[in-house]
């Protein structure tokens, strides 16, 4: 990239710049040629102020202030707050002052959790949340069940020893983009190869928060953080296809300001027997702010997000484009000029392993748009079923372990 | 040479018998399967395995030589033997690797097929060693193994490779016939293992006899010998390695205390056949889980230790070092945890399937911060069933992780073990936290809240509440915790009280140590004091120096940290002390800083064991 010192000097510097400047000029909002203007990056230096929004967009719902005496504003449509067994948001606070900075996408997240657990009808005891360490890592803090926070990228292998030996319990793991990415990608890939009937919810914020402003395995080539001044060289992973490559059993995607979108790929995780991997693009306004705009905020939402719907052709900004094949080919297509119809678009099945791999590897191509919802789902049976059903099996076989015979096994001889 | 039949067996206390041989010759088995011989003719026996940490190196090189010593008598044996009786070597590489551990006047038998040429070129020698004189000093008998296999299964299918395979089981029958031991046990596992392959297993029963009746009809021998039963307590014994004693002091350990048992792990050399052992036993519960690698292996143990199981996990020195960083995660978080260190040589990979005493230090203080835990050794291969279950016991007790150092002379050598009943071993009761009491909750009403480190009063161990348990939810992590409350805190003084609360409750462990004892001369001069698999070369020195008249005494410490509350006052009373270890000095260290004690090492860094005769010459060298 021999050109990165030049694009330091523009607002879209920090973001793809394998795309061509005069895309990056054009009205984005009209054509979805290119990243709309909700895209672009903070003026200035790294880390030397907080960056100001982009034009146009609002700052994040969350709470302005973590004390728990004030309820955080949530967006209209929000529901949850009643369960089947009298349990109700509250119950799921702890006693815990919330620490994320004001205007973080991790409060929506926590909210959504917190109302959407009431609902699932499991007993409050049974239900264990195990992070690893960034931001993400202080949510199970804020929950009142059992939870533990480990070490940095590992959540994954706490979690398995606890679900694997205590199948009944709910276990949820919460991690973000550098803990289950980067140093924690090796347990990420084989808790998914494994089936652990587990929910990860991956915090996505595409930036180290924590340690103040690192690029972070998901950042975009290019970008200019405290640790790339003239632009990271570092390609990014796509979790979605890296899951997806690692075999999970459910892949997913939603975002921290669509709330009503979250809830329900919460609870589709959930109800997922064996490992349920949901990527949750979470805005961080202070080292990142606006690194999702583009398909979070209503401007360029339309254009720039696809929401799938299992039996539903794939069409999005309002039924105005679609997706058909050519050949092995995605392509975008404008169903209002009368030569295509949505009847030509791909008609979305989320247990179709060929068309996930088509519609999971989107990522940063400009003129096709993000997926989110279920990307993908298959039974399998999982970890801990195996395990104890192997187990059951042999004592079914040879009876319930003897320990004055096992001690006594092989060749013994007594002295009198 | 010469002598007539019949040949007249000589009784003989003790003897030691070293098979070695190419590492696809089958070596390690024929040892074992001599050794299930000297036990059922109740010989007390120690064993000492040494192969290469290549699979299959190179057929007739010296760095592919596996070698299985074994050392039997009708006396108390402690080590695998100083010095080689007899040497079986299936080749002329086994024979230049290991001709030096055979006492002058030993017997060799040495293959006489495998010193041609070629096998000399491979093996690194000028000349044949089998006629160049080099021999001299040793009763030296020619056997063509190779073709008088050959020979022995002419009349079979099998191929020659198949046959060459059975030669193994002719130098055992060979060798038990000079030591007057049954054929029957290796007969019958022979029975076992090939009974889906009866053409093998025919083969290997008649080339087992022939090397039996080869001792009788070839004039070559002079002299069988026979081993008396050793004058053991009573009781029913088997031969047992220190992998499968770990292994069934963690089943037990987990039947006793009601806890299941899971067990994390990733395949290292020597710690995978604890891996192989458990994973045998399902049926008592057992949870094994192969992870991806060695920090997984321990976070999913500390996680099922979180669910309310025995988490336990065992590797080696580099194993360690990956696990660390969790292993500090459960001293903060507190919970118990068995990690077993299979130490071997290092540092890095150094050598893998060599003993080493190198991870003490790392076991005590290699950790960020201040993190001390117990640590414990076992000094035999029985020893580490004990060491094991006592390391749960403890962990669980006091709600903190244990390392255990074992290593792979204890893990893959063996002893004869008296079996213990069940009833006897020590009570291992565990109380979970099952419901709210006014001792660990605060607050009223809906606000109630669990505290989760509200301690006992005398282990200062904190209630283990497990997830599933109404009324106890809690979050515990790496961030320090709130004294009583467990919450995240960053005050000061919380800190500093917390990390000497961590270290009283370590130090309280204490309690569990029985006095210790002393061995030899208590009121003499010098003190030997070790720790882990030297335990028998160390005391076999002692009791030779006692013997002879020396005033000696020792002691051998099952508990590095923390030490035995009597250990000073035990010091105190010897001029001298003498610290024999298997590194550059690291429980020497630990004494001297603890007591202030001028101790004297013995290091040998060799990748060996000591030698009786080590330690003895160096308290001769000590007493003047």
């Amino acid at each position: 990239m021999a050109d990165n010192e030049t694009k330091n000097d523009t607002p879209n510097g920090t973001k793809k710049p394998a795309l061509p400047l005069q895309q990056l000029d054009a009205d984005a909002t009209k054509k979805p040629s290119g990243p709309p203007s909700g895209t672009k990056k903070p003026d200035g230096p790294p880390g030397a102020k907080k960056p100001a929004g982009p034009p146009g967009s609002k700052k994040p719902a969350g709470p302005p202030s973590g004390t728990k005496s004030k309820k955080p504003t949530m967006p209209p449509g929000f529901s949850g707050d009643g369960g089947g067994d009298g349990l109700t948001r509250k119950d799921f606070q702890s006693d815990q002052d919330v620490r994320w900075c004001p205007g973080c996408g991790d409060y929506a997240i926590l909210s959504t959790v917190q109302r959407l657990l009431p609902d699932l009808g499991v007993p409050k005891e049974d239900i264990v949340f195990i992070s690893g360490i960034g931001c993400s890592g202080r949510f199970p803090y804020y929950m009142d069940t059992y939870g533990m926070h480990s070490i940095h990228g590992r959540a994954p292998s706490f979690a398995t020893g606890l679900k694997s030996s205590r199948p009944e319990l709910d276990v949820w793991v919460v991690t973000g983009d550098g803990d289950a990415l980067s140093i924690g990608g090796n347990h990420l890939i084989h808790a998914m190869r494994r089936n652990v009937d587990l929910q990860m919810l991956l915090f996505n914020n595409e930036i180290y928060g924590l340690t103040k402003g690192q690029y972070s395995p998901t950042s975009e080539r290019g970008k200019i953080t405290k640790s790339s001044p003239y632009g990271s060289i570092d390609a990014p992973f796509n979790p979605v296809a890296l899951a997806l490559g690692a075999d999970a059993t459910f892949v997913a995607r939603t975002m921290d300001r669509d709330p009503k979108h979250m809830k329900a790929m919460m609870r589709r995780a959930h109800d997922h027997r064996g490992m349920s991997f949901l990527e949750i693009y979470q805005n961080c306004n202070i080292f990142n702010d606006g690194a999702f705009f583009e398909f979070t905020e209503k401007e360029t939402k339309p254009e720039r997000a696809l929401f799938l719907d299992d039996g539903k052709p794939l069409t999005y900004a309002g039924g105005d484009r679609g997706l058909r094949l050519d050949g092995l080919t995605l392509q975008a297509v404008d169903l209002t000029t009368g030569r295509w119809s949505a009847d030509d678009c791909v008609v979305y099945d989320e247990t179709n392993p060929e068309l996930a791999g088509l519609i999971g590897r989107l990522f940063w191509q400009e003129d096709l748009p993000r997926p989110f919802g279920v990307i993908y789902r298959e039974e399998r049976p999982t970890y801990e079923e195996l395990l104890h059903t192997q187990i059951d099996g042999i004592t079914e076989r040879k009876g319930e372990g003897d320990l004055d015979a096992l001690l006594h096994a092989g060749d013994t001889w007594t002295i009198q | 040479m010469a002598s007539a039949p019949p040949t007249e067996t000589h009784p003989i206390q003790d003897a030691t018998v070293l098979f070695a041989g190419d590492s696809g010759d089958g070596m390690q088995l024929t040892g074992l399967k001599f050794t299930m011989a000297t036990a059922q003719a109740q010989n007390d026996l120690a064993t000492l395995p040494d192969y290469p940490a290549e699979i299959r190196a190179p057929a007739g090189t010296t760095y592919g030589i596996s070698g299985y010593q074994l050392h039997f008598g009708s006396e108390e044996v402690r080590t695998p033997g100083d010095a080689v009786d007899l040497l079986v070597a299936m080749n002329a590489a086994a024979l230049k690797v290991h001709l030096r551990r055979v006492r002058k006047g030993g017997t060799i038998i040495a293959n006489a097929d495998s010193f041609e040429k070629r096998d000399l070129e491979l093996a690194e020698l000028d000349s044949n060693p089998l006629t160049d004189g080099a021999l001299d000093d040793y009763n030296v008998i020619e056997v063509p193994l190779t073709s008088i296999t050959r020979d022995a299964l002419s009349d079979t299918d099998l191929s020659t490779k198949q046959k060459d395979r059975s030669k193994n089981m002719f130098a055992l029958g060979l060798t038990l016939w000079m030591y007057s031991k049954p054929m029957e046990p290796a007969m019958k596992w022979l029975d076992q293992k090939f009974a889906e392959r009866p053409a093998i297993r025919d083969a290997n029963r008649h080339v087992l006899k022939k090397g039996y009746h080869y001792g009788e009809t070839v004039e070559a021998f002079a002299v069988r010998y026979d081993v008396k039963p050793a004058p053991m307590d009573t009781g029913t014994y088997r031969a047992i390695r220190g992998a499968e004693a770990l292994a069934l002091g963690l089943v037990a350990a987990s039947v006793k205390s009601g806890l299941s048992l899971f067990y994390g792990s990733y395949p290292i050399t020597p710690a995978s056949d604890i891996l192989h052992e458990l994973s045998k036993h399902k049926n008592f519960g057992v949870m094994t889980f192969q992870a991806e690698d060695e920090i997984a292996a321990v976070g999913s143990a500390v996680g099922a230790s979180f669910g309310g199981n025995l988490g336990v996990c065992a590797t080696s020195g580099p194993g360690i070092a990956l696990k660390t960083e969790t292993i500090g995660l459960a001293v903060m978080t507190e919970l118990p945890l068995v990690v077993i260190d299979m130490q071997r040589g290092g540092p890095s990979t150094g050598l893998p399937t060599k003993p080493e005493q190198g991870d003490l230090m790392q076991a005590i203080y290699g950790r960020n911060g201040e993190a001390p835990l117990p640590v414990l050794a076992p000094g035999s291969p029985g020893d580490c069933f004990e060491t094991a279950y006592e390391a749960c016991r403890i962990a669980t007790k006091y709600m903190t992780p244990v390392m255990l150092l074992a290593d792979g002379y204890l893990g893959s050598g063996a002893e004869a073990w008296r079996i213990p009943d069940p009833d006897t071993l020590p009570p291992f009761d565990v109380n979970f936290a099952t419901k709210p009491t006014d001792r660990t909750m605060v607050g009223t009403n809906g606000d109630r809240k669990f505290l989760p480190y509200v301690r006992n009063d005398d282990t200062l161990a904190r209630p283990w509440a497990k997830p599933g348990t109404p009324e106890l939810e809690h979050r515990i992590g790496g961030l320090e915790k709130e004294d009583r409350t467990g919450d995240v805190s960053y005050h000061p003084e919380n800190h500093e009280r917390m990390v000497k609360l961590r270290a009283e409750k370590i130090q309280r462990v204490q309690q569990e140590i029985p006095p210790t004892e002393v061995l030899g001369d208590a009121d003499g001069e010098l003190l030997v004091v070790g720790w882990g698999s030297t335990q028998g070369a160390i005391e076999e020195a002692i009791e030779r120096a006692v013997d002879g008249g020396k005033p000696v005494a020792g002691l051998h410490l099952r508990h590095l940290f923390p030490f035995p509350p009597d250990l000073g006052d035990i010091l105190d009373r010897f001029e001298t002390i003498l610290v024999p270890e298997l590194n550059n000095g690291q429980l020497v260290r630990l004494l001297r800083d603890e007591f202030l004690q001028p101790c004297v090492p013995l290091n040998k860094i060799q990748g060996q064991p000591f030698t009786a005769k080590e330690i003895e010459q160096k308290i001769d060298a000590l007493l003047g």
